[in-house]
């Protein structure tokens, strides 16, 4: 018996000398700021408080209120929501279209062309936009200058409000296609041949395969990814930061950009919190939500 | 679905995307490359009439992004480092290793997986700043401590470890943390790669959290520096890219090099719904 207990104890203490100090770190550094951060969402948090914490007051769900009749909260929240309603479902086409072709057999080079298709993720936010601010650029962007040639007259891309959004939609797509891609092409070769080779049996066309075979057997990847890249789409910062600060006429400010104004360009660490935990609420009744809606469809 | 569309369109299809997601990239090395003021010309020139390194040397001599890209790399190797540190151990203990509340615990992180991590920075500055760590190297690099991606990234790899290999050695007398050192270790070499290559990438490029942390000009990292000097150049445009030809390369490169590694790591990651 105690030749049993004594391995089993000393499991436990390796154990916790492997994850402990981990968890400590998850715990001070993670959980408690998260903790920390209702909580300064329901103070009035701002320089006087940094200077002295007897300024602070507790003012219950004021910020969240104020917030709410803030005209710019409504701005950033509608211009996150445009950037990942269009940006979501063009990524996650465009993704798809890559995996089809990469997974034909009739593709060659597969593996340049894979790479080439990913490059763009690994590279960094701040570095590609500022070469995506000179291909826009209104006088002499290569953007406006194909347009050109067939005729469009040139955009002012970043220095139109009816146009920075979309400018910064096909920024984040060129940017982000190629991750879920390589999730879909892993998916699309998972599915088996013999599905295929019964469809053929029966005399179902290519297309008739893609709707019947290939795009069931892709759901629930397509959902993992479609809500991996929600929430992902959710957190725009650095793009706008970097090619529009938020403008023109406020059209690219985002909800975390305003986040970012507030709790570190103006110091109110009681507002910045409360548009944090905003937007975390969204996040999480959305993902809950398609993840029930997906659930239910599966069902029947 | 495999003979949907003839060869020719499927490569028509391959080649458009891969014109799209290229050029951007070959643009800014060409650009970078020609002289000052050459890129502002309609047309937009391809390629640099006599293609010169100046920009990079006025980036070095002038703008002080050397010392940025040095803290950049400084910093990424650092968090590289540490993260393997925590999470190495945690992903074993959590697959392999039986204590009380392990799955419990294990749930609630991957749950806590879904809390976007800028709800946490304001009250993360604050204790940092309690702490002493705003405006230092070490500030930037707490958040890159523990992650519960890596966690989970070890943890799925060191599931498919025999467990008879683990309990041989038992028998045989060694200890857990032997054991840990000795057999499961040498057999993890490609998840630490591949847990490596995620951090380098993702400190590397992180940008709010630098961004937030460090104040003095001379701690920045080389992607807040070139955010900031692009507020300021907005009409250098070859100067400019140069910039971003220092900021894009080293990660490019890195996922060249590995690959293999980082794909496995991306879709080992992504298994979770």
């Amino acid at each position: 018996m105690s030749a049993n207990a004594r391995p089993l104890a000393g499991a436990r203490l390796a154990a916790w000398i492997l994850a402990g100090p981990a968890l400590v770190v998850l715990a001070v550094f993670f959980a408690f700021p998260v903790v920390a951060a209702f909580a300064l969402s329901l103070t009035d948090f701002d320089v006087y408080a940094i200077a002295d914490l007897r300024n602070l007051r507790w003012v219950g769900l004021a910020n969240y209120g104020a917030l709410l009749s803030t005209p710019l909260f409504w701005t950033a929240l509608g211009n996150t929501l445009y950037f990942v309603v269009v940006g979501v479902p063009l990524s996650i086409g465009l993704s798809l279209a890559a995996a089809l072709a990469l997974h034909s057999r009739l593709a060659r080079w597969k593996a340049f062309f894979r790479t080439a298709l990913f490059a763009p993720v690994v590279t960094t936010v701040v570095g590609v936009a500022v070469i995506w601010r000179y291909l826009l650029h209104t006088r002499y962007g290569w953007i406006n200058y194909v347009l050109g040639t067939v005729g469009i007259d040139p955009i002012d891309w970043l220095g139109d409000p009816h146009w920075s959004m979309p400018s910064i939609i096909v920024f984040a797509v060129w940017k982000n296609f190629g991750y879920n891609m390589i999730i879909l092409l892993a998916a699309l070769q998972a599915i088996p041949d013999d599905l295929y080779e019964a469809a053929r049996i029966d005399g179902a066309s290519a297309l008739q395969q893609l709707r019947h075979i290939t795009l069931p057997s892709l759901g629930p990847v397509l959902l993992m990814v479609s809500i991996l890249t929600l929430s992902g789409y959710f957190q725009l910062f650095a793009e706008p930061y970097v090619m529009t600060q938020g403008g023109p006429l406020q059209s690219t400010v985002s909800v975390l950009y305003l986040m970012f104004e507030q709790g570190f360009k103006w110091w109110n660490l009681g507002t910045a919190s409360a548009v944090a935990f905003l937007l975390f609420a969204i996040l999480l009744a959305l993902t809950t939500s398609l993840l029930r809606l997906a659930r239910g469809r599966g069902a029947s | 679905m495999k003979r949907l569309g003839s060869p020719l369109l499927v490569h028509l299809v391959l080649v458009l995307l891969a014109a799209f997601s290229l050029f951007p990239l070959l643009w800014m090395v060409s650009v970078s490359l020609m002289h000052a003021g050459e890129a502002s010309a309609y047309p937009p020139p391809l390629l640099p009439a006599s293609p010169t390194l100046e920009n990079y040397r006025e980036l070095f001599t002038r703008s002080g992004i050397a010392r940025t890209l040095g803290n950049s790399l400084l910093l990424a190797t650092a968090a590289t480092l540490l993260s393997l540190l925590f999470n190495v151990g945690a992903g074993y203990a959590f697959a392999r290793l039986p204590f009380p509340g392990r799955e419990r615990i294990f749930r609630v992180l991957v749950l806590s997986l879904v809390i976007p991590g800028q709800v946490a920075m304001l009250p993360l500055f604050l204790l940092l700043k309690s702490m002493g760590l705003v405006n230092s190297y070490g500030g930037v690099l707490v958040p890159a401590l523990a992650s519960i991606f890596g966690i989970f990234l070890v943890r799925e790899y060191a599931r498919t470890i025999p467990e008879e290999l683990l309990e041989a050695a038992r028998i045989e007398g060694a200890g857990e943390l032997r054991i840990f050192f000795s057999i499961v270790l040498p057999l993890l070499r490609p998840i630490l790669v591949t847990l490596a290559v995620f951090t380098f990438l993702a400190s590397w490029n992180d940008f709010m959290w630098p961004l937030i942390i460090l104040t003095d000009q001379h701690l920045q990292t080389l992607p807040v520096a070139l955010a900031g000097l692009s507020r300021e150049h907005v009409q250098d445009n070859e100067l400019m890219m140069a910039g971003a030809v220092l900021t894009v390369l080293p990660p490019l490169v890195l996922f060249l090099a590995l690959q293999r590694y980082y794909l496995r790591g991306l879709l080992l990651g992504s298994i979770k719904g």
